[in-house]
């Protein structure tokens, strides 16, 4: 049969929105097994030393504590390192690392427990500011998840030396935390050698991995469970070590136990962008084309396990210039270790390169658009290959157009009352890929179909766009057509995470619809081969987008506003209309956020951020964000999946802070390196 | 050391009879006591709204609400605004697709609930121009006063939205 209006592609609700509104959906922490006991985190009270000892014996003698739980007493792991080796060894690596946990009948009882816990410490000296300089500066192997640490092509210093025009600027990010809306939590439960997770997670399957490792388990004996997330950016990508703690906790009690992070935890224990400290070298000719790019990149990792962040990647893919150099340098401190959050490499790493280029056209005298397009490679400048799409110069034509840039003032020439205005523009791009997945599918007599794969809705509309693809793809109705998802028993697949989601999960489904319209009722796919097959296509596969924003800034007091801005992108075919403009919108709001407020802030006595929650950790409220227009081009990449689409979940953050800081020089004539812009970053200068 | 006392709350119009550790918010109670979990705790410092419900209709967070001390409250939770159907202010939110993860959302709408009788009272808030005047509802005056919900999905333009179209 066929439906007047295809699914796919239609601005359809999401399917779980009755359930989120009316307060019915359930979040990890929000289950209640029978008999589950709580469990509170003791963090480490100095940033470098060992816990000498730990006395637990007042909190063990408080009525309703059923445990406490240290590096005395806790199970030896069976293969566990980095982050989740928890309470493996007295050492302490980050102020905050978990040093112990109370276990008791109520919330209000561990809690009280958790404090009457007294360690002491052998305190050692700590490392923990990034500089360049540092003497630790080393050249990982590989940077995140597996590229080169640097890259060359051409003599870049001849170039330079040679260019007419040059940019030479140093760029600076801040470490920033992922803040997801819900705190990572778990419930752990133990039953007939088995363990059963309530996670919030992106990815079940990927928790269930890293736990039956970590405990030595057979993957059969753990299940993960996580129907609804509440956000993530990265954050939840991976399991991180409360996972571990609540399962350690549970067998310690021998009854279920549930642990959520508390918000000042989060800022310790679950992962956040590194800062960085990026130079950025342009050499031009008098036209503004581009003859070398370098792009020289220091940032932090750990102690406990390398992370290191790709910010220079995007540099490699962005802008035709024969010459080009990308590095990436590292320094372990004492520090806890950063991870993924949304975009990590290209969100950074755009923010520099993008605000170069408009040093680079104000010194040209170019308009930066145009900029752009003088420098628009005709393949891959990395690879030689052809990309599989490649819309940025129709985002930044189209943009231009929707949003009055021909309006756009002269540098520091425009007023209005107090307010200087000014726009700027900056490209955004992310990498296109999808990974394997396997889903299972049933036809029923009844004519409906359910289909089960181990997605995560964390709030990009996962459940919907997988329910869509799947009518579509059978031609049926919506309502014939049930999606399970969040629920590891439903085998392997790709997480929440690198914009991969919809591309990986939905390449399964289209494959199981076309075996079951070939008649089968039961069937199991996995799209190994296929995903294997799709990365090795020599073809240079990602999104791109165009962002315009509009300041306006406080001559008095040197507050930016941003009154409205646009996003123009070319993801492939847009599924969703109505959750992908969220996720467009989403992601743009929280790089105006970067631009203006993001910052968590390092007290070098300490050693420790502190700044550790939403009073002072700022991110935006609704009266920070002004109007945001979003606009995509046509455009499908069956290249990418066979929906045609490309991922969108974080796009829209790669760029938005450089069309900010673009914007702030255009209304003021001061160049911001520094974020996040606030006022003392402007004030006495304007 | 624990220290309990007895209460008695009406919880979207029931009455519940409580013996509480005073240590207990309400917060704390409405999700691991009395099983409604749709009031999120985001952040259990007041400074995310995820928490909000009204008690005796004015929005308040609950995790900086110790039970005791609402001995003989109304409160209403999100699970406590839908008749039959969706309460207006959650059908919008739907369809103007005005969550993501959805975590905020439940505290939004008790927000927003809370927020539009504050103007069917004549409230004036920080950008509200003449104090005296009946307050215009406006997208500012929406984002202003919708502020101590924080939404990380960036939810913003289309909670405006849907508000504005329920009070509009």
């Amino acid at each position: 049969m066929s439906v007047a209006v295809r699914p796919l592609g239609s601005p359809l609700e999401r399917i779980e929105g009755h359930d989120k509104v009316l307060g019915a959906a359930r979040y990890a922490y929000e289950h209640a097994p029978d008999g589950v006991a709580y469990a509170v985190i003791v963090p480490a009270a100095i940033a470098k030393g060992v816990v000498g000892s730990i006395d637990a014996a007042e909190a063990l003698a408080v009525p309703g504590v059923l445990g406490v739980l240290t590096a005395q007493n806790a199970q030896e792991l069976a293969d566990a390192s980095g982050e989740l080796a928890v309470l493996q060894s007295p050492r302490v690596a980050y102020r905050g690392q978990i040093v112990a946990a109370a276990i008791a009948d109520s919330l209000e009882t561990a809690r009280h427990a958790a404090h009457v816990v007294r360690v002491v410490y052998e305190v050692a000296p700590h490392d923990v500011e990034l500089r360049a300089g540092h003497p630790g500066l080393y050249k990982p192997d590989k940077v995140n998840p597996n590229f080169a640490t640097d890259t060359e092509e051409g003599d870049v210093e001849a170039a330079l030396g040679s260019a007419e025009v040059t940019v030479d600027a140093t760029y600076t990010t801040p470490a920033q935390h992922n803040n997801p809306m819900e705190p990572h939590a778990t419930i752990a439960a133990w039953e007939g050698g088995g363990l059963q997770l309530h996670d919030s997670t992106q990815g079940a399957w990927g928790v269930v991995s890293a736990v039956a490792k970590v405990f030595g388990l057979d993957p059969d004996k753990v299940r993960v469970i996580s129907p609804h997330v509440g956000g993530g950016f990265g954050s939840k990508g991976t399991p991180r070590p409360h996972v571990v703690l609540a399962a350690m906790c549970a067998r310690h009690v021998g009854r279920p136990v549930k642990l959520a992070v508390t918000r000042q935890q989060m800022f310790t224990l679950t992962g956040y962008r590194t800062p960085t400290i990026q130079r950025l070298q342009l050499g031009a000719d008098g036209a503004g084309r581009l003859r070398a790019i370098a792009h020289d990149v220091i940032e932090q990792t750990s102690t406990v396990q390398e992370f290191a962040e790709q910010t220079a990647l995007a540099t490699r893919m962005m802008y035709a210039a024969p010459a080009r150099r990308t590095t990436h340098r590292l320094v372990a401190l004492d520090l806890p270790t950063p991870s993924w959050m949304r975009a990590p490499g290209e969100c950074p790493g755009m923010f520099a390169l993008e605000s170069a280029l408009d040093e680079l056209a104000v010194a040209c005298g170019v308009d930066p658009i145009e900029l752009r397009v003088k420098n628009e490679p005709q393949v891959d400048p990395e690879s030689g290959h052809p990309f599989s799409t490649r819309n940025l110069i129709a985002c930044l034509r189209e943009g231009a157009e929707r949003f009055g840039w021909d309006d756009r003032p002269e540098p520091a020439a425009r007023r209005d009352g107090r307010w200087m205005v000014g726009m700027g523009v900056a490209s955004s791009t992310y990498p296109a890929r999808r990974a394997a997945s396997t889903a299972h599918a049933s036809a029923a007599a009844d004519g409906t179909y359910t289909f089960r794969i181990t997605a995560a809705d964390i709030g990009t509309g996962a459940r919907t766009v997988l329910t869509q693809i799947a009518a579509d793809a059978l031609d049926v109705p919506m309502d014939r057509v049930r999606v399970e998802i969040g629920d590891s028993e439903s085998g392997q697949a790709m997480i929440a995470g690198g914009s991969m989601g919809t591309s990986s999960w939905g390449t399964a489904v289209v494959e199981a619809c076309r075996r079951l319209r070939a008649g089968e009722t039961e069937v199991h796919v996995d799209t190994a081969d296929g995903a294997r097959a799709a990365a090795a296509e020599p073809l240079a596969k990602h999104s791109f987008g165009a962002q315009f924003v509009e300041v306006r800034v406080d001559a008095d007091t040197g507050e930016v506003r941003v009154p409205r801005a646009l996003g123009v992108f070319a993801c492939g075919r847009i599924l969703n209309p109505l959750t992908a403009r969220s996720q467009f919108v989403g992601g743009m709001t929280m790089g105006i956020s970067m631009a203006l407020f993001e910052e968590t802030i390092l007290d070098p006595a300490l050693g420790a951020y502190v700044n550790r929650d939403l009073a002072m950790y700022h991110v935006p409220t609704n009266a920070d964000i002004g109007e945001i227009d979003i606009g995509w081009v046509d455009e499908h990449d069956p290249h990418v999946s066979p929906m045609g689409s490309k991922g969108i979940g974080e796009i829209g953050i790669v760029g938005t802070a450089a069309a900010v800081a673009n914007a702030v020089y255009n209304a003021t004539g001061l160049r911001v390196r520094d974020l996040p812009i606030t006022p003392a970053r402007l004030i006495g200068r304007i | 050391m624990a220290e309990t006392a007895s209460l008695t709350l009406f919880v979207n119009g029931e009455e519940h009879a409580l013996e509480l550790d005073t240590r207990t918010s309400l917060l704390d109670l409405l999700r691991e006591h009395l099983g409604l979990t749709g009031a999120k705790k985001g952040c259990d410092h007041g400074q995310c709204g995820a928490c909000t419900v009204l008690i005796d209709g004015r929005r308040a967070n609950a995790c900086l609400a110790f039970a005791v001390a609402h001995d003989g409250a109304k409160i209403t939770t999100i699970e406590g605004l839908a008749n039959g159907e969706l309460h207006p202010l959650q059908s919008a939110f739907v369809a103007h697709d005005a969550l993501q993860c959805g975590y905020c959302t439940p505290g939004q709408i008790c927000s927003a609930v809370g927020m539009l009788a504050e103007v069917a009272m004549g409230w004036p808030s920080h950008v509200t121009a003449d104090v005296a005047a009946e307050p215009e509802l406006d997208r500012s005056e929406i984002r202003e006063r919708m502020s101590g919900n924080i939404c990380r999905c960036g939810a913003y333009p289309n909670i405006v939205s849907a508000i504005e179209e329920v009070s509009g």
